[in-house]
């Protein structure tokens, strides 16, 4: 039950100090639960995202699940993912009153504007992060390259990135594995 | 009745709305239309405040039309009903993935999913670097080589961050919330929005 609490506090604040989508939240996971607790590693994180990505609903729901589940089972996915919704369901109905307003006020609009800023950096180290148990040969450069140009570029599915690449890779490995043997 | 509905609208937004929180916009859109909880002009006030609280965008966007809907009770069974899908199918992956992970198969797949995963959160950092470097303009791409369209304090902001969280020995180790609450401070202090 201590472990479950502990989980539940920890994606609360995980969930408390993600400003945007699902990937603002991947700077405040490999910090508190891939350095401070161990729970996962950095390789994880990234098949967590890339499986989040092309199920159904939010990612930070959906990796919250994983890592809940890895360590405590179903009761640790329910737990980390009611951890990472619970500082949403409190601020937002305390704010409910003044919302609307909110969102106009100057000095709210100032600090999103900084926070913006803030949020790529800290995405752009993580990806740096990321990179050297994602990108390891020429092929996953070039995986990595691709993905990054179209799903900047163009308006082609999520999904579809993620399979051809999860395809690309099943592909590959086994050609080359033939080749050796 | 209203409660029951509630959670099965938002139960079906989680189980067909893929690729994360604004994945879930259409799908909203046309839960104001249908069931006139709200309107669509409230829904787009609805993406300003799930931008500008802390919290993923996905879950704050429900607690809030939740919360619109039905009070309270509404604010939790909508967030509960959007999350349980989720729930449900990651756990079965999850359960499958514990059995399979040192698979050749799924370790092979793996090897070609992660630098597509983290080409895909490369972009998704990419358009919020966009947004916050850029002046608010409609003709955005025209304007990118233009020296006035640039939202100049944001630029040198960046310069800061990246030197603080990437060079210097002494903040490197900082929590990430410490650098966006500096960030946040200094777009108030230095008038960075609009």
């Amino acid at each position: 039950m201590k472990e479950l609490l502990d989980m539940f506090i920890t994606f609360a604040k995980v969930g408390v100090m993600t400003f945007g989508g699902g990937y603002a939240m991947l700077p405040i996971l490999q910090r508190e639960v891939v350095e401070n607790k161990g729970w996962a590693e950095e390789a994880e994180l990234t098949d967590y995202y890339a499986i989040g990505q092309c199920t159904p609903g939010i990612i930070a729901v959906n990796v919250a699940t994983f890592i809940g589940y890895k360590k405590r089972g179903v009761l640790g996915g329910i737990f980390a993912t009611l951890g990472v919704i619970f500082p949403s369901l409190i601020i937002i109905m305390s704010l409910a009153g003044v919302i609307s307003a909110f969102s106009d006020f100057a000095a709210v609009q100032h600090a999103f504007a900084g926070i913006r800023v803030c949020v790529a950096v800290l995405v752009f180290n993580a990806v740096v992060k990321l990179w050297k148990s994602a990108v390891v040969d020429k092929l996953t450069l070039a995986i990595f390259l691709a993905v990054f140009a179209g799903s900047t570029l163009t308006n082609i599915p999520v999904m579809l990135f993620i399979l051809a690449a999860g395809v690309l890779g099943l592909a590959v490995r086994s050609v080359r594995k033939g080749g050796e043997k | 009745m209203l409660y029951l509905r509630l959670f099965f609208e938002f139960f079906k937004i989680g189980l067909f709305a893929v690729g994360g929180g604004l994945a879930t916009l259409p799908f909203l859109e046309e839960m104001a239309d249908k069931t006139g909880w709200f309107t669509r002009a409230q829904l787009v006030d609805m993406i300003a405040v799930g931008e500008s609280t802390p919290g993923p965008i996905g879950v704050n966007m429900a607690t809030y039309v939740g919360f619109t809907t039905a009070g309270v009770p509404g604010a939790v069974i909508a967030t509960l009903g959007l999350a349980t899908p989720c729930v449900i199918v990651i756990l079965l992956i999850a359960a499958f993935l514990k059995n399979f992970r040192e698979n050749p198969l799924v370790k092979s797949a793996f090897y070609g999913l992660r630098p597509a995963s983290a080409g895909l959160i490369a972009s998704a950092g990419l358009s919020v670097l966009l947004v916050a470097l850029f002046k608010n303009s409609p003709a955005l791409r025209v304007d990118l080589l233009s020296l006035v369209s640039w939202n100049w304090k944001a630029v040198v902001l960046m310069a800061v961050l990246l030197y603080l969280t990437r060079y210097c020995k002494k903040t490197k180790k900082w929590h990430p919330i410490a650098f966006i609450g500096i960030s946040a401070a200094a777009g108030v202090l230095f008038q960075f929005g609009a």
